[in-house]
């Protein structure tokens, strides 16, 4: 196990009859993901690019042993999808949905966290492992086996950090699409001890964005308890108050959320700052040093 | 979000048995000369323009009235008002009432812990983040569990409520709660809270709800408060669109990569004017409406900045090229593109072919987008 998914994941595609979720089943099991089952309700019997696809998840765990979803149903289904995962025996959870009402995502969180699940997302691009596993939408060409961590809130921001880091000649340990919704199943707080106790990562880069404190949370938690150099961006910095940028969690409320907060707190915090997304694959080498970057 | 009018918001409360004082909302002075006539609003009566932005008691906003007359005379006055920038269109009448003391209280979500956040103080009547920490009442709700007893009790005790009054509050504070879950709210929030008597009463509302669940509230679709007519627009093609106050447009996939678009562009000196985000999408109707609704914003210049992953750049290129085709020549602007990821080169050349300066380097992207707009606003005609 790297951090949470490596080869023994199993993949059961929540929504999998879709177009988004037929997409992703082709690229998870090009990247190597093993994708076991799918699950739309009424459709159960039918076969998508291979997968059987089953009427519940009840069903596709106990007739292939998935142990993990990635979940694509539609926004007013969403927690219903996720609850049922939960019920079946799933632990970790992906949700790529976005859209899904906060009031709807603190149920799924709270019952998740109650029967021993982890949810990441919502909103979210998933996690990957180069070379071990995929669960969710990180496109496959951006990845390269290496030793750098990277948790995000954004996606497509993502995608150009992690290729750039591969472009320098470095490679990823896991990436972790955290989502951009106001409440999401993992923070960066819950995501760090992660990274922190993983003997394949040796950075993390962070990759944030205004609204919320997550990022200050993350700042104090790496001053105590991570040992490993952070590497943080912070998208947003030119954002006016009150408007919500893209992402439904991207928003400078009451005077909470500034880029400038995080940027600060992050740097009291000992990580090693960005101003532009592009100057990351440079720090990260620095920080690695020479040794490392081949 | 959907910020509700104070109106808006008491209509709701009284709906589900939150006490507000008597009042009407009216659009002209006769209506409220009338509602003061009539009874539906007793004297003497307070009239509050409804307006979302805060600060009203201090900016002429507010005025009182102990006759039909001057009820009309003040709605009158407040009707003609701009008040930050808002044209007031409504007033709201309400009876004016003996008030012993102004409470806080509110229900929000507490995005770090998870949990919806009741906060209270007896410091009301006052910008919440004026009041100091140590008098302000933090109770963390358990979704599950809802709120318990025993948490009103701290909330009473805080308050410095008992008796009836504290019975009042009890009532209040369990329907806030449902409100809070029931409207899908981001925000209930009660500023402030009075003693009348033996009860408490809601003198402000300050609700709002939640965007994406607007599907299952099909009644606030009417309300439009606070988005500009082209916001409207992008929201009912389901375009992520904000509109900024400067004058080179964005467009970009993903929000992450758009605000970082826009964090290089002002560090080069320009004024982002309207973000566009295209999201995870390659549907070449989609680009084309995007590009047609950024024309209307008439951008002096436009940033395009799209990373390929699961989507190929040659795919999107070719998707622009037929996009640009459709704006009217009028409504042309200079655009410079930011093409990077899967098949970055074909989707280069694809464009450069069909005259867009596309690049790879973001920074060389961003000066030229810069020097493009400065270009454009010391000759205003060319846009007329």
């Amino acid at each position: 196990m790297t951090v949470l998914v490596d080869s023994g994941t199993k993949v059961v595609v929540q929504g999998i009859t879709g177009h988004q979720g037929t997409v992703h089943t082709v690229n998870m099991k090009a990247f190597g993901t093993a994708v076991v089952a799918g699950v739309t309700p009424g459709k159960g019997g039918s076969q998508v690019e291979g997968v059987p696809v089953f009427d519940s998840v009840d069903d596709a765990v106990r007739r292939t042993g998935a142990n993990a979803s990635c979940i694509f149903v539609p926004a007013p289904f969403a927690k219903d999808a996720l609850l049922e995962a939960v019920d079946a025996g799933i632990r970790l959870a992906v949700v790529v949905t976005e859209h899904i009402p906060f009031h709807d995502m603190l149920v799924m969180y709270h019952y998740a966290r109650s029967r021993g699940a982890r949810i990441i997302g919502p909103n979210c691009p998933g996690i990957g492992a180069p070379g071990k596993s995929k669960v969710g939408i990180i496109p496959n060409v951006v990845f390269r086996p290496g030793r750098v961590g990277v948790i995000s809130r954004s996606g497509t921001l993502t995608y150009e950090i992690v290729n750039g880091i591969k472009e320098r000649g470095l490679g990823q340990s896991t990436c972790l699409g955290l989502g951009g919704d106001p409440v999401v199943g993992t923070s960066f707080v819950d995501a760090l001890p992660l990274f922190e106790a993983d003997p394949e990562t040796d950075l993390v880069v962070l990759v944030g964005e205004i609204g919320g404190t997550a990022e200050e949370d993350a700042a104090e938690y790496i001053q105590r308890h991570v040992s490993k150099p952070v590497v943080a961006y912070v998208a947003g910095r030119s954002a006016p108050p009150g408007k919500r940028m893209g992402h439904a969690g991207a928003i400078i409320a009451r005077g909470k959320g500034t880029a400038e907060s995080k940027l600060t707190a992050l740097r009291n915090a000992g990580a090693q700052v960005a101003d532009f997304p592009y100057e990351i694959p440079d720090l990260v080498a620095a920080r690695l040093g020479a040794s490392a970057s081949r | 979000m959907v910020k509700l009018a104070e109106w808006r918001g008491k209509e709701i409360f009284r709906s589900y048995g939150i006490p507000v004082p008597r009042g009407a909302v009216v659009r002209s002075p006769e209506d409220a000369r009338k509602a003061a006539e009539s009874g539906s609003v007793p004297l003497p009566c307070v009239v509050k323009a409804q307006v979302l932005a805060g600060g009203r008691g201090k900016g002429g906003a507010v005025r009182f009235a102990d006759s039909p007359a001057a009820a009309a005379e003040a709605a009158q006055a407040i009707l003609a008002l701009e008040f930050k920038g808002e044209k007031v269109r409504e007033v709201l009448l309400e009876e004016k009432l003996a008030i012993a003391k102004e409470l806080y209280v509110s229900i929000s979500l507490d995005r770090s812990r998870r949990v919806p956040l009741l906060m209270a103080s007896a410091q009301g009547g006052v910008e919440i983040e004026t009041v100091d920490d140590s008098a302000l009442l933090r109770v963390e709700i358990d979704p599950f569990a809802g709120l318990l007893a025993y948490e009103k009790r701290r909330v009473a005790a805080a308050l410095g409520v008992s008796g009836p009054v504290r019975a009042s509050l009890d009532r209040l504070l369990d329907q806030l709660w449902i409100v809070f879950q029931k409207e899908d709210a981001e925000l209930v929030e009660i500023n402030p809270l009075a003693i009348v008597g033996d009860g408490v009463i809601a003198l402000d509302a300050k609700v709002i709800i939640e965007d994406d669940a607007a599907f299952r509230h099909p009644e606030f679709n009417e309300v439009r408060d606070d988005r500009t007519p082209l916001e409207e627009i992008a929201r009912e093609q389901e375009i992520a669109f904000v509109q900024l106050d400067g004058d080179i447009g964005v467009i970009a996939n993903g929000a992450g990569l758009t605000m970082a678009t826009l964090d290089v562009l002002t560090q080069y000196g320009g004024r982002p004017g309207v973000f566009l985000d295209l999201g995870g999408t390659d549907d070449p109707k989609k680009v084309t409406q995007a590009f047609l609704l950024m024309a209307k914003a008439r951008p002096s210049a436009v940033f395009l900045n799209i990373f390929g992953g699961v989507t190929r750049c040659d795919t999107v290129a070719l998707g622009l090229v037929d996009a640009l085709k459709e704006v009217p020549e009028a409504e042309r602007f200079p655009l410079v593109a930011r093409i990077r990821g899967n098949n970055e080169a074909r989707g280069i050349e694809i464009l450069r072919a069909a005259g867009v300066g596309a690049r790879t380097d973001l920074k060389e992207c961003a000066q030229s987008v810069v020097a493009a707009a400065a270009g454009r606003r010391v000759a205003p005609g060319a846009r007329a």
